[in-house]
């Protein structure tokens, strides 16, 4: 720790930081525009002016930048010297100088860094009165806008963009003030990290598309915090509503887990929730016909779904509360995890191996630190692609020890930068097809699953002998397998990936003898990432025993063992065969389904329940780390949807805190749940905190159209927050945190107020409850690794594709990512569409059996493979076995194809 | 029937008109602060407004009586009963005119000082009855301020007592033939007037029902015709200080012969009540522990002293 | 002791004066509504929406006045047009808790929302008190003749490209190696 004096105040510091960061994390108001606290410092705005002096006599001083000087032990410095409040105030009148009479048509406004900090410099008039330079725009896709005029060129986009989310296809272009930022053409935005720009930019020039179509200021959104559905990883989200929709999702800071980013699916995958199209009203199928049944009738719908003869199947996109709910009112026995059996498999070996001592499970945090790393069959950037991220910054791992060998401090970005080059730390990628991260990968390598898993059992061969090699592991390169298990051996920090999406048991397996290899090697807990396809696959595992999988239920229905099923917010059909799934239901005396959007299950369905949706209601989940977080109500439903849990507890249940108890009494892996809610002990006088900033306007204008006597605030019962502007500040329990504002800080920046310290954890803040208990080491490797799952025929050998848009149910309801989804396409190499002669974006038929696919040629396929993007759901992958035969279909005609697919080995030729 | 001191004709006379005059006050008051401020005051109900006292009437009366169900009901009823009756009852000694008169009492003065302390007990028991904190804090105002008046409103008069050499108003009128007691006895006009002020806690030292710290003080919980007997209780206050000041410093109904005696009455005592007014227009509020000292430390010594003074020049010219 | 005396006692004696004489001032009071006052230009009255010199509305819909307003009686949504104007969707004034503070017409930047002298507004139902944009729009600018907000935001808009506003240079070719 070192002692550095700010305008005559000493405070403690970190002298591996710098002095800009140092202050904001004591608190100070101290301007600044290109450092941001995950990028560092490249002193390119010059708005961070202190004046910094000798020792205690020199009373001169000089001004520096507070982002490129140390905070080193007796720093003396002063944020007020009249000499750099001039400074800082001619900088930014300097950067003021081109930017645009914009604030009132600007969607940054009222949220704006600029806005802020000219406030904060004491810029306030206008003396310039020459002409302003100015910019043509982009179209940048469905997701930003592009408004290059307000640019202060603070190149703060390029570097997230290109060095932080490794873009390629945004650019700083020409020089001095003609500087701009865009694409070489007008484009869509190609990385997945894009929509970060918004947040990014400490002004107008990138903002959010989607948001904009029915635009709100931040103090008139209502909003709460909350978990993103989108994947498993948990990132956590800050939604806002107005006027009753759901209008955008911001990133809320959690240190452990997604810190200041989210993917695009995240951050604008929510549109569903206001969509026309949602469950509005319990329905009753009488005579083939749906009809409205009233509220009132539930219970005595739930009330025929007790007893003998019923199960229950839950779902990974539920809640915890809601698939509690469903399995103690059928029975834990009867209770079925409602995932595809091969998945299921998986789910339950992942979970198994969570609670082994000999492994960790690695947070974002803990992934970053990672210095050489293994993906095993994960195509992480498109099943969970927040992770992808973190591994582009635990490559880097290799340039912050090279800076730190050369006495650089890691938060010199440009220096770092420029002394690692290319030098990466080791990434290995085994998949299927040549994935988003493969450019900075050292090795990848790309073969069917079975050649994947014969990979992995290789590279856990040349590990530890004990470690099997399986059978077919002789044509796989030897070389290559013994080069990541060199790596990875020689790593602090190595790091195996591996999911549960391609079902496939067998990667799982390969990944924990990897893991287990080097723990042995290492005798420390080797980090294995287990991940989940799904927000609540994890809770949902830990709910259910493995042989309750969708199958074994499909398998009691057919039986006549089980007459009635209660489905809870799941679509069968794309979790098993459509044949499968229709005779079970034509099996079935009575079935309810509880969902949010009209699918083909509930179109099957005697009953239908509406249920809210995540921002509807407060909700538990667990991620992929077993690591648990509360989810707040953001808004009201006002149709007759309903939580689920709600529908299917009797009246006893008021609060999700009580099914929470309940669970945790129950359910002993859920022992530590009731730790999430927050205490309310801290709420003085039973204050609740708003969920209304304290400027939220029209509150007496916004409903009086329909009756001008206000309603009265509506009031919730649920939870901590309140759905009005009253109560305790959110600043006093930053756990409780929905937006997050502070005086002179309107902006997303003004998190930094609500650290410890800058990157450190919320104040009092909350990240979550790790809820697995790692119990012992079994040590044992495991013997029989099999990569096959279903019988083997001729043709290609099939392995699933994913997209980022378009593989989450729930997402790909939403306008803005149906623009950027594809139709169902499968990846064959060059050769084998030669073989077939088949063209780019050729429709074929599988197997011959009506499912219908454009061609994908990837110049990277293994030829001899095959890669299915089943689109959303256009094709059901349960009802293909392991290998597929193309036919080409004609040129029929087939939603989008595949324009606008964004691959890194597109094969271009002839297309 | 005839118009002579004591008889029926006089009496319902009198009280007629002290009423009927109390009651125009409330327009009167609220014209001339009107004009005052560069206003109109009320304009509007019949010729320059006049009617708004029958409008206020009918207002008044047909308003919710409310007793609160918290209150002492008996004295609650009582309280503005009392502040009536004894300023009516104050009237009868005070005479009007050579025959217009209700009692020609030898001990006027002493009358008319009692019935003002019993005042007291009317704006106490309805601070104490209403059981509010607000009309609890207006009544012991109300109460030390009365109290402590008194003392100079009597000590200032026996100047006047000492120079007549008598109680009885009628003969204190008689003995200003020649000059009214105003100039011999300046500084107990002066005192007087202010003590009466107090009395009748008219503004500037209504502090007992200030509105802007203790809502309306002790009668803060009446409504209806009790409030309005508070009301015109205050009214019929400040005509009779006004004829006291007249009868007692001015000559009563001395004036020059143009005019029926009666008339000089009226017009001099009219005078006082716009004063009175022009004062609730002009002057500030005190605080209340100013308004205390002030008696204490300043009009006490100084009436004491107005008195020897006189006392002395008395015996010196005999 | 003289100044006592003059701040205690003369100086009531002079108040006392001065307020008297004031019974022969002319009052200031106008017999409204016999007699109709006269209203200041400036007046805060009934709210309105301007359009610009070209006609176009005003409003950009950028809620500034929603927010400043002491009783949130002002509710609007954005919308944009498809030459890039943004304009209110809806925007309703609940005059039943207007306080005509006008503080809306400062914080506007566009000068589309304005107060007038109209100040006549009762009505008997309270529901009627809730006006729309329809009722708010008038077809001329108001106080403000000249201002027309697109032609100095840097905003392109139908027949006004980058670089048209008012100083505004011509776009910058990034391809051009022109200093």
């Amino acid at each position: 720790m070192a002692k550095i004096i700010v305008d005559g105040v000493e405070y403690e510091a970190n002298p591996d930081n710098n002095l800009l960061q140092e202050c904001l994390s004591q608190g100070l108001d101290l301007p600044y525009f290109c450092w941001h606290p995950c990028m560092g410092s490249v002193g390119a705005c010059r708005q961070c002016a202190v004046k910094q002096y000798k020792d205690a006599d020199d009373d001169k001083g000089m001004v520096v930048m507070a982002c490129m000087t140390p905070a080193s032990d007796g720093s003396i410095i002063s944020i007020s010297d009249e000499q750099a409040k001039l400074m800082r105030e001619r900088v930014i009148e300097s950067l003021m100088i081109n930017h645009p009479h914009d604030c009132p048509v600007c969607e940054e406004g009222g949220e704006c860094h600029l806005q802020d900090m000219t406030v904060m410099s004491g810029h306030n008039y206008r003396r310039y009165d020459k002409k302003k330079r100015t910019h043509n725009n982009q179209y940048l896709g469905p997701f930003i806008s592009h408004e290059m005029n307000r640019c202060i060129a603070c190149y703060r986009c390029v570097r997230y963009y290109d060095d932080y989310a490794g873009g390629t296809d945004l650019a700083a272009q020409a020089s001095h003030h003609h500087v701009y930022f865009g694409r070489h053409e007008e484009g869509v935005l190609e990385s997945e990290f894009s929509g970060n720009l918004v947040e990014v930019c400490p002004t107008g020039v990138f903002t959010d598309k989607v948001f904009s179509e029915h635009y709100s200021r931040k103090w008139d959104l209502q909003t709460a915090p909350s978990v993103c559905t989108g994947c498993a990883v948990g990132c956590n989200t800050t939604p806002g509503e107005r006027y009753g929709q759901l209008r955008r999702v911001v990133n809320r800071y959690n240190s452990e887990v997604n810190g200041y980013f989210l993917c695009d699916r995240g951050r604008f995958g929510f549109g569903y929730v206001n969509s026309e199209e949602r469950l509005k009203e319990p329905a009753v199928t009488v005579n083939g016909r749906a009809e409205s049944l009233p509220v009132g009738q539930a219970a005595e719908v739930i009330a025929q779904f007790t007893g003998e003869g019923v199960i229950g199947i839950g779902s990974p996109r539920a809640s915890n509360e809601a698939n509690y709910a469903l399995r103690r009112l059928v029975g834990a026995e009867n209770f079925y995890s409602g995932v595809a059996d091969a998945e299921n498999a998986c789910n339950h070996l992942m979970l198994e191996l969570a609670q082994d001592s000999a492994f960790c499970n690695p947070g974002i945090k803990d992934i970053e630190k990672a210095d050489a790393i293994l993906v095993l069959g994960e195509d992480i950037t498109n099943t969970a692609p927040r992770v992808a991220l973190a591994l582009r910054q635990a490559v880097r791992n290799k340039a912050k020890s090279l800076a730190a060998a050369n006495n650089i401090p890691a938060w010199q970005d440009a220096a770092v930068r420029e002394l690692a080059q290319y030098d990466l730390s080791p990434l290995s990628i085994v998949s299927s097809y040549a994935t988003r991260l493969d450019d900075i990968a050292a090795d990848k390598y790309i073969d069917s699953l079975s050649g994947q898993v014969a990979m992995g059992c290789a590279i856990a061969n040349k590990l530890s002998a004990q470690a099997p090699a399986a059978a077919g592991t002789d044509s796989i390169d030897a070389a290559l397998a013994g080069k990541i298990a060199e790596q990875l051996s020689q790593a602090e920090n190595p790091l195996i990936i591996v999911g549960s999406s391609n079902g496939n048991v067998g990667l799982v397996q390969a990944a924990a003898n990897i893991a287990r290899a080097l723990h042995e090697k290492r005798q420390a807990p080797t980090a294995l990432c287990t991940l989940m396809p799904e927000v609540n696959s994890m809770g949902l595992t830990m709910m259910t025993n493995e042989g309750q999988s969708l199958g074994a239920a499909l398998t009691k229905i057919s039986n006549s063992v089980a007459t009635k099923a209660i489905v809870l917010e799941n679509d069968l059909y794309r979790r098993a065969s459509r044949a499968q799934v229709d005779s079970a239901f034509a099996k079935l005396e009575s079935s309810l389904v509880l969902d949010v959007l009209p699918t083909d299950t509930t179109a099957k369905a005697h009953y239908v329940f509406p249920v809210t949706t995540f921002s509807e209601q407060e909700s538990t989940f667990v991620n992929y780390e077993g690591r648990v977080q509360l989810s707040y109500q953001v808004h009201r439903n006002h149709s007759a949807a309903q939580p689920a849990w709600r529908w299917l507890s009797d009246a006893s249940v008021v609060q999700i805190n009580d099914l929470v108890a309940d669970c945790a009494g129950d359910l002993q892996q859920f022992a530590q749940l009731p730790e999430v809610l927050p205490d309310t002990a801290q709420f003085v006088g039973g204050m609740k905190i708003p969920r209304q900033s304290h400027r939220y306007s029209g509150r007496t204008a916004m409903k009086a159209n329909l009756n001008v006597h206000e309603p009265k605030q509506a009031v919730d019962d649920q939870s901590v927050l309140a759905f009005s502007m009253e109560g305790i500040s959110t600043q006093k329990n930053a756990s409780v945190l929905g937006a997050a504002w502070s005086p002179g800080w309107n902006s997303n920046q003004s998190i930094s107020k609500f650290q410890e310290e800058v990157n450190g954890e919320l104040k009092q803040g909350d990240t979550g409850i790790l809820l697995i208990k790692r119990v012992a080491n079994s040590g044992a490797y495991f013997t029989d690794v099999s990569a096959n799952r279903r019988a083997v025929g001729d043709g290609l050998a099939l392995s699933p594709a994913f997209q980022i848009f378009g593989s989450d149910e729930l997402s790909a309801k939403t306008k803005a990512i149906r623009e950027r989804m594809t139709s169902a396409y499968i990846s064959i190499s060059p050769q084998d569409a030669q073989t077939l002669s088949l063209q780019q974006g050729d429709q074929v038929s599988l197997n011959g059996n009506g499912a219908i696919a454009s061609v994908c040629i990837r110049s990277q396929m293994k030829p001899g493979t095959a890669a299915l993007y089943p689109g959303d759901n256009d094709i059901n992958p349960h009802e293909l076995e392991e290998t597929v035969q193309l036919q080409s279909a004609g040129n029929k005609a087939g939603g989008t194809g595949i324009k606008g697919l964004i691959v890194s080995d597109f094969y271009e030729e002839g297309y | 029937m005839t118009l002579e001191i004591g008889s029926a004709l006089t009496i319902g006379l009198i009280l007629g008109t002290v009423i009927g005059v109390a009651a125009m006050l409330i327009w009167v008051e609220r014209r001339l602060l009107g004009f005052w401020q560069d206003r109109l005051g009320p304009n509007r109900v019949g010729p320059f407004g006049l009617f708004q006292v029958v409008a206020d009437m009918i207002k008044i009366f047909t308003k919710e009586d409310w007793t609160p169900p918290f209150a002492d009901k008996f004295s609650f009823v009582l309280a503005p009963a009392i502040i009536m009756t004894v300023i009516l009852l104050s009237f009868a000694v005070v005479p009007f005119a050579p025959n217009l008169g209700i009692v020609d009492s030898n001990i006027g003065v002493l009358f008319v000082l009692a019935m003002a302390s019993l005042g007291a007990y009317s704006v106490m028991l309805g601070g104490l009855s209403s059981d509010n904190k607000y009309a609890l804090l207006g009544s012991l105002r109300a109460a030390a301020q009365m109290v402590s008046y008194e003392v100079f409103m009597g000590i200032s008069l026996l100047g006047v007592v000492a120079l007549s050499g008598s109680f009885n108003l009628r003969e204190i009128v008689l003995a200003q033939e020649d000059m009214w007691y105003v100039l011999p006895q300046f500084v107990g006009f002066v005192i007087f007037l202010i003590a009466g002020v107090a009395e009748s806690h008219r503004l500037p030292f209504d502090i007992p029902e200030a509105e802007q710290e203790i809502c309306a003080g002790y009668h803060t919980e009446y409504s209806g015709m009790k409030f309005g007997m508070f009301f015109v209780g205050e009214y019929l206050g400040l005509v009779l200080i006004s004829s006291l000041i007249t009868v007692l410093f001015f000559g009563g109904w001395y004036g020059p012969a143009f005019l029926p005696p009666v008339f000089w009455f009226a017009i001099k005592a009219f005078a006082f009540i716009a004063f009175f007014i022009l004062l609730r227009a002009a002057i500030p509020r005190p605080r209340y522990d100013q308004l205390m000292s002030y008696g204490w430390l300043f009009l006490l010594p100084l009436s004491l002293i107005n008195l020897l003074v006189t006392g002395a020049i008395i015996l010196n010219s005999q | 002791m003289l100044k006592l005396i003059q701040d205690t006692l003369i100086s009531q004696v002079v108040t006392l004066w001065t307020v008297f004489r004031h019974l022969f001032v002319k009052t200031d009071t106008v017999e409204y509504p016999d007699e109709q006052p006269y209203m200041f230009p400036r007046w805060r009255g009934r709210i309105i929406l301007s359009r610009d010199p070209d006609g176009e509305e005003r409003c950009v819909a950028c809620n500034l006045c929603a927010v400043a307003c002491p009783v949130d009686c002002i509710a609007l949504q954005k919308a944009e047009k498809d030459d890039g104007r943004w304009y209110p969707e809806f925007f309703r004034i609940n005059f039943s808790r207007c306080i005509m503070c006008g503080f809306c017409e400062e914080a506007c930047p566009t000068h589309a929302i304005q107060l007038t002298p109209d100040f006549e507004m009762a009505e008997y139902k309270r529901q009627d008190m809730v006006w729309e944009k329809q009722d708010l729009l008038i077809d001329g600018t108001g106080k403000y003749h000249d201002y027309n907000f697109y032609r100095v935001a840097g905003m392109s808009i139908k027949d006004k490209d980058k670089g048209e506003a008012l100083n505004e240079a011509k776009p910058i070719d990034v391809r051009s190696l022109m200093p």
